[in-house]
């Protein structure tokens, strides 16, 4: 029970980081900038939804987050040449 | 067993925190990059740790299959987190965002 | 741009049995057909077991139930078909030693762990004092093969103080973006340490 409720407590702390990146996320002063941000919020999701599935006993939500830790990558992939070469 | 994971988690709580701190205290894009990469990488890796303690302390088929999962998770973490941050930085040098007091830019000398 | 051998290199498994079921060696035009079909069962194979580890505990047949099975199966063949040109290109088939991955996983927990830890702590010195050195500096670590250079890179960026930028894909030259520059034009050891001949070991 008590281990539960450490997990979800750390899931809350991170969730606060991701707060934190959100203010980078807004005030970033070139486009690069809030695409780092965007990935370290990716990272602390992923990590976020692997504490809460444990925590709250759902083996769904740690589906969803492999598959987020995935497409994640991806869109990262994509943002980064879109920074490269523009809208083509 | 309880401890080793509230180690864990609390490790990882602490670098993830550092890692949000070091987008604000760095200068430019690159610097932010070596912070945020490095330390969510490493406190990623030790909260899912926790959750992997976890599993392997709960046992049974729902602990098993939850220690499966974490550890995939890592697995894609680790592999994933390095190659963006690359593309990202590469990305932003070409888009010609110059590196923050650099001593010494070889990139930029190629012209590439 | 010549590429060495894939069995050529010194390293012991890379002689003796592995080196006749390492499948770079059927070049030759009549080999064809039967380097495919081994290439794309290799790939089912892998993926498939993926797959089956994932949905463990799913059921009565084994530890898995029969729909998972069968659509394991079909999803795996359809990955399969989709990706097998690409997986095994430049040496890929050195990849399945065994020998590498207990190699890989020494890597691993060894020197790679505590270069991070050392990163992370670096990183927070940074963090509090504000003081930083940064640049881009160039080096030449003399990685042949794809993977070889994909490990290299990503352990680079996750080891204290430099992040990859950029990889000459002709030269092998390495572009790193260095917090705290000693030396403009460094040799791989005062960059990145013993990584690159870990890194010989495990993928080259």
């Amino acid at each position: 029970m008590i281990g539960e409720l450490s997990l979800a407590v750390a899931a809350a702390v991170l969730l606060g980081y991701v707060l934190v990146c959100t203010l980078r996320l807004a005030i970033g002063p070139t486009p690069a900038d809030r695409a780092v941000a965007l990935d370290t919020i990716n990272t602390l999701v992923v990590a976020i939804m692997v504490l809460l599935g444990a925590a709250l006993n759902l083996m769904i939500i740690m589906d969803v987050a492999l598959v987020y830790a995935l497409l994640s990558f991806v869109g990262t992939l994509y943002v980064a040449r879109y920074l490269q070469e523009g809208l083509r | 067993m309880n401890i080793l994971m509230y180690v864990f988690l609390a490790v990882g709580a602490v670098f993830n925190g550092l890692g949000a701190v070091a987008l604000h205290r760095f200068p430019d894009v690159y610097t932010r990059l070596h912070g945020a990469t490095k330390c969510t990488t490493f406190g990623s890796i030790f909260s899912i740790l926790a959750v992997v303690v976890y599993g392997a302390a709960r046992g049974g088929s729902v602990g098993t299959s939850m220690v499966i999962r974490a550890v995939l998770a890592l697995v894609f973490l680790l592999l994933t987190n390095p190659t963006g941050s690359h593309a990202l930085a590469r990305a932003a040098h070409r888009a010609g965002i110059k590196p923050f007091r650099a001593v010494v830019d070889r990139l930029e000398e190629v012209g590439k | 741009m010549v590429r060495p051998g894939p069995c050529q290199s010194n390293l012991p498994w890379n002689r003796g049995l592995w080196g006749l079921i390492c499948l770079d060696e059927l070049k030759s035009v009549y080999w064809a057909p039967v380097r495919r079909v081994a290439e794309l069962a290799a790939t089912f194979a892998l993926v498939f077991v993926v797959y089956l580890i994932l949905t463990a505990f799913s059921g009565e047949i084994g530890l898995w139930s029969r729909e998972e099975l069968i659509g394991g199966a079909v999803v795996s063949i359809l990955v399969a078909l989709a990706s097998f040109r690409l997986l095994w290109e430049r040496g890929g088939w050195r990849l399945l030693n065994p020998l590498r991955w207990v190699m890989f996983l020494v890597y691993l927990v060894g020197p790679f762990l505590l270069a991070m830890a050392k990163a992370n702590l670096d990183v927070a010195y940074r963090v509090i004092t504000g003081r930083i050195n940064p640049g881009i500096v160039r080096f030449n670590p003399g990685l042949k093969t794809d993977a070889g250079r994909t490990l290299l890179a990503n352990s680079i960026t996750l080891t204290p103080g430099t992040l990859t930028l950029d990889v000459d894909d002709e030269t092998g030259d390495f572009y790193v973006h260095w917090i705290n520059v000693r030396q403009v034009d460094p040799k791989p050891e005062d960059v990145c340490g013993v990584f690159p001949h870990w890194v010989k070991v495990v993928a080259e």
